[in-house]
């Protein structure tokens, strides 16, 4: 299965901005100076870049006045959708336009500024029920997207005997990882009790099982392997890469607790030829506490409802045996609305080896699992360095 | 006017009944309501639900007292098979339980909704 295309592209360049709070700034301002950053960091020039995949929360046609800000003139754009996993998703297309020779350098790139956005989160709801209706589920109000996660994690809890201090212990190991990122947000040591005493917000999340809403921008360069080697950085290649999706509501997911990553992670680990026991470090997008015993469980990191025991005793914490979210994850450095290309960012740092404090020692195998919508869209790729290739 | 199933989905709602789809080839039991089964591409027909189901999961979202206080969100299997998002009323929402046998209580007042309750 695509098994071709192995290696055969690498993360070249990589860029942050605007983090947490970008006041003063528009989305497209942090979109381009994330964008300026990778570039720069790939040794390239905004010029060489002729392939483009971005996506906007709130802007339909967002690939466009991106193109016009930066002053691309691309021969491969991809701007698809999937909500947060969308940037992990858009390697694939990527992949496939470099090797076919369609275009030289892509740009993968994506901003927010919905903390300090003049338009508040209630007016964005508001809007999206009139033009992204879900009739079968807006007149009941969940609070949405935590209301469905909420159902996953108390049906995962029912299945399976997860308990609220496994949840705890996800919330714990992700501020562990922080506390070690001068990036992250949120950095303050938290304990396990601190978590069980917060109040609910949608039963049985808490306040603390859930991710920040911030600002910020993220951008990663992906141009052939062959050209790779003659860039600045280390490069870091995707040895293997998958999307699937069962649905967009809760309520017409086949299930909560067996999420499309199961085939997402096996498309993507048959395509790299690797297994789950042989990734050093694992950036799994965690919207909510409980997304992170989801993925380890559908990607096969531990069995299906083991996930809870799996993260017990700091198993996913600096030191555990799988290091899990080390830049401090969703629910402790950032999370500007979309998150696919932060968690990107930071396995490729990890493999670069460039992590300060939070370095996974002699990384060679990263995986990124992106998630969108309620459990609706998941995306995986197994990274690696050139050794792995 | 010819109505698609959307419109005629919330037209039996507004005269407080509740309908759900059968493929006509399958048998596969659908919500919410199509022209083809998801599941196989048939025709489907609208069909009265026997009014039964178990709650497959469900939340409290929690609202300060001032707007209305806390209330329930379900995900209810219906006895046909079929999935959907309800509340569930006559009881306070922390009570209710997964696995709990649940019975149709009715549309909404603003008949956008239907409302189930524990079996008694």
């Amino acid at each position: 299965m695509n098994r071709d295309l192995r290696g055969k592209v690498a993360i070249v360049g990589v860029g942050q901005a605007g983090l947490g709070k970008a006041d003063g700034f528009t989305e497209m301002e942090i979109l381009a100076q994330a964008a300026r950053v990778a570039v720069d960091d790939a040794g390239l020039r905004m010029g060489d870049i002729d392939g483009l995949t971005t996506a906007s929360v709130l802007a339909p046609m967002w690939a466009m006045p991106v193109i016009e800000y930066l002053g691309l003139d691309p021969t491969f754009i991809d701007s698809t959708m999937l909500g947060g996993s969308s940037f992990v998703a858009h390697m694939m297309p990527a992949i496939q336009a470099l090797v076919s020779g369609q275009c030289s350098a892509v740009l993968v790139c994506y901003g927010s500024t919905q903390r300090t956005s003049p338009i508040s989160r209630s007016v964005i709801a508001s809007v999206r029920r009139d033009f992204d209706p879900q009739p079968y589920e807006y007149p009941y109000e969940p609070l949405n997207p935590l209301s469905t996660y909420a159902m996953a994690a108390a049906r995962h809890m029912h299945e399976y005997g997860t308990t609220r201090e496994n949840l705890a212990d996800v919330v714990v190991a992700a501020r562990s990882w922080a506390t070690l990122n001068p990036d992250a947000l949120r950095r303050t040591p938290l304990t396990r009790a601190e978590v069980l005493a917060a109040p609910m917000i949608s039963d049985p999340l808490s306040t603390f099982d859930c991710c920040m809403v911030n600002d910020g921008a993220a951008a990663y360069v992906m141009v052939r392997a062959d050209r790779a080697r003659d860039l600045p950085h280390a490069p870091v290649h995707v040895l293997g890469t998958a999307t699937r999706v069962h649905g967009r509501q809760g309520s017409s997911l086949p299930s909560l607790t067996e999420t499309a990553a199961v085939e997402s992670g096996r498309a993507a680990f048959a395509m790299a030829g690797l297994s789950p026991s042989e990734i050093d470090v694992a950036e799994l997008y965690d919207a909510f506490s409980i997304n992170t015993i989801l993925f380890l469980e559908d990607l096969g990191f531990c069995p299906k409802g083991e996930g809870g025991r799996f993260v017990a005793d700091g198993a996913i914490a600096p030191g555990g045996s799988l290091p899990v979210n080390t830049n401090g994850g969703g629910l402790s450095c950032i999370h500007p609305g979309m998150y696919g290309a932060f968690i990107t960012v930071e396995a490729v740092r990890q493999l670069r080896g460039t992590c300060g404090e939070r370095q996974v020692a002699g990384a060679e195998v990263a995986l990124v699992h992106g998630n969108g919508g309620t459990l609706s869209s998941q995306s995986t790729a197994i990274l690696g360095t050139w050794a792995t290739v | 006017m010819e109505q698609g199933p959307e419109a005629q989905y919330f037209s039996f709602l507004a005269r407080g009944n509740h309908r759900i789809q059968r493929c006509d080839a399958c048998g596969e039991a659908v919500f919410y309501p199509r022209l083809y089964c998801p599941k196989c591409g048939g025709g489907l027909s609208w069909i009265t639900p026997v009014g039964t189901g178990v709650v497959y999961s469900a939340t409290t979202v929690r609202r300060k007292p001032e707007q209305g206080g806390d209330y329930s969100i379900a995900l209810v299997d219906l006895t046909e098979g079929a999935r959907l998002m309800t509340r569930i009323v006559d009881i306070p929402s922390e009570d209710v339980r997964i696995g709990m046998p649940v019975r149709f209580a009715g549309v909404g007042p603003d008949t956008r909704t239907v409302l189930y309750r524990p079996e008694a």
